[in-house]
């Protein structure tokens, strides 16, 4: 058995312990979380020979700083293009490596981007909550935020035989041009809000973190809103509040919410969506269910296609 | 009048209304149950809330038109006996500290502490809809008199187990977050049980009676 211990020197806000996620549980109030880009951590963990799903840690725009304090650890850091300092060298795109006792790894953000994973080749030791480490970060439930001065601990730990590149596949750049199906409520909102939704400019604002994003850009008012019932929320709802702000609801969104959703984000377009940064460019674009699924399918084969390119490398 | 809306690829939402009403709330459940007992292919989890069901799918194996088909069948068939509805006897304090709002409540209600207490105490309430957060479960079914709306500035840092109201809603909660509905009680039921074989105490559609206790039964 081997090991390896590491210390978090520094950590921006929302660094987070991330794992495939808690599926099926939105009825009791429990989102699916897992990482916002979820082919970061995919790739990552396909390079180092794990489960795509397997725990890593999730790194946002403020960044990470760890230094091993013993033992050797395999790596990778995918997602945005961030820069990687490791051992006194700097690599940008996606990297593979093993981090040694007494060297520091640093990911911070570099050209775009706001979310990396760092995937491990070992066991990170943090709490499972209903069957998954993910964390859920508006409670903490979950294996919990990562923050400065934590230790570290891995477990069944493995070197890489040397370093890897991992090549970013065209899909991961940000998306600036969102796929979506209309509705539930768009016959709340008058002609000429639903024209601003479909033909307007939108950029992301500055309050964007785990939950959701809000955009800036033409005010949506609804005709007579503020009184509907509570209905189920999914990953990607648009949804509009009183003064026509809309916000776009990510990993760890609340499941049920009383705003009209005007749209919901295609899936397939999410890991995109979440490399954009505050101040970004974005519109929308409405497709029926069928081009939806068609869309869907035609990525998941795309994602599918790389991820096993990856595993043949390694 | 039930309302199908595609849900991006992976959902379809089927409305019974926009208002919370027992009928929609009924049909919900209803529909939540048949698809419990005759799974389409390709389903991933249902969401009930007040008056819609959201139906997620793996877009891989099924799309919108054969979920919403599978929906239209269920609908039309005749009804199956319905699930009796689970009952919990939820333990609540009314005492001092415990319920920092009821006397501003039993004030606005015109009524006296004790009478607030004896008032919410005697609601049969219903749970809704998951939302918020993990484990926080609507209950509606507060009494008329204490039916008022949110407090107008929202407090921090409310402890767990608070007992919750606001319009005709309750909620127990289960982390320390910031509300700003009125804090009537508390309670020392677990909604996050902690057990991984039934990890939530309540499912939707359960019905909830409150026993009070005194402070020093709390822990």
């Amino acid at each position: 058995m081997t090991d390896a211990v590491i210390r978090v020197v520094a950590a921006g806000p929302h660094v987070s312990v991330q794992d495939g996620g808690r599926p099926g549980l939105a009825r009791f109030g429990v989102p699916h979380s897992g990482p916002m880009d979820r082919i970061a951590l995919a790739a990552g963990n396909t390079v180092l020979g794990n489960d795509p799903g397997q725990a890593g840690i999730e790194v946002s725009l403020g960044g990470l700083m760890l230094e091993c304090l013993h033992g050797e650890l395999g790596f990778a850091v995918a997602g945005g293009g961030f820069v990687i300092d490791h051992a006194g060298q700097r690599h940008h795109g996606w990297f593979g490596s093993t981090l040694r006792a007494g060297e520091k790894l640093v990911i911070r953000p570099g050209f775009w981007g706001t979310w990396a994973c760092l995937a491990l080749a070992g066991r990170v030791e943090a709490d499972a909550w209903l069957g998954s480490r993910a964390t859920h970060v508006p409670s903490g439930l979950g294996g919990g935020k990562v923050v400065a001065g934590q230790v570290l601990r891995v477990s069944d730990t493995r070197a890489l035989p040397q370093d890897v590149a991992i090549p970013v596949p065209v899909f991961a750049l940000p998306r600036h041009k969102l796929h979506v199906t209309l509705g539930p409520q768009d016959d709340l909102f008058p002609d000429h809000a639903m024209q601003d939704f479909l033909h307007g400019q939108f950029r992301l604002g500055s309050a964007y973190d785990r939950m959701g994003v809000r955009l800036t850009g033409p005010a949506l008012v609804p005709e007579s809103a503020l009184d509907i019932a509570s209905g189920p929320i999914a990953r990607g709802s648009v949804q509009v509040d009183g003064q026509g702000v809309a916000t776009v609801l990510l990993a760890d969104h609340q499941t049920t919410g009383g705003y009209p959703r005007i749209a919901t984000v295609l899936d397939a377009d999410l890991d995109a969506f979440v490399q954009l940064r505050p101040g970004d460019q974005l519109r929308f674009r409405a497709v029926s269910a069928d081009e939806a699924t068609a869309i869907a399918r035609t990525k998941r084969q795309t994602t599918a296609r790389y991820l096993d390119a990856l595993r043949r490398r390694g | 009048m039930t309302a199908l809306h595609p849900i991006a690829e992976h959902a379809l939402l089927v409305e019974f209304g926009r208002q919370a009403t027992d009928q929609a709330h009924d049909q919900v459940l209803a529909l939540d149950a048949a698809l419990t007992g005759t799974p389409p292919v390709g389903i991933r989890q249902t969401i009930p809330a007040h008056a819609s069901l959201m139906i997620e799918f793996d877009p891989a194996q099924t799309d919108h038109n054969r979920i919403g088909a599978a929906v239209q069948d269920l609908l039309s068939a005749p009804a199956g006996p319905r699930p009796t509805p689970a009952e919990h006897l939820i333990d609540i304090c009314y005492d001092g500290p415990c319920a920092p709002d009821l006397d501003a409540v039993a004030r606005a209600s015109g009524l006296d502490r004790e009478q607030a207490a004896a008032c919410h105490l005697s609601g049969e309430y219903r749970v809704r809809i998951y939302g918020f957060a993990p484990g926080y479960a609507y209950l509606s079914g507060v009494p008329e008199p204490l039916r008022l709306p949110r407090k107008p500035k929202a407090l921090r840092d409310v402890p767990a187990g608070s007992v919750l109201i606001a319009g005709g809603q309750c909620i127990i909660s289960t982390l320390t977050m910031p509300t700003g509905w009125w804090i009537v009680g508390r309670s020392p039921a677990r909604i996050l049980t902690g057990d991984p074989a039934r990890p939530f105490l309540f499912d939707i559609g359960d019905i909830i009676r409150f026993r009070r206790i005194p402070e020093s039964a709390l822990r």
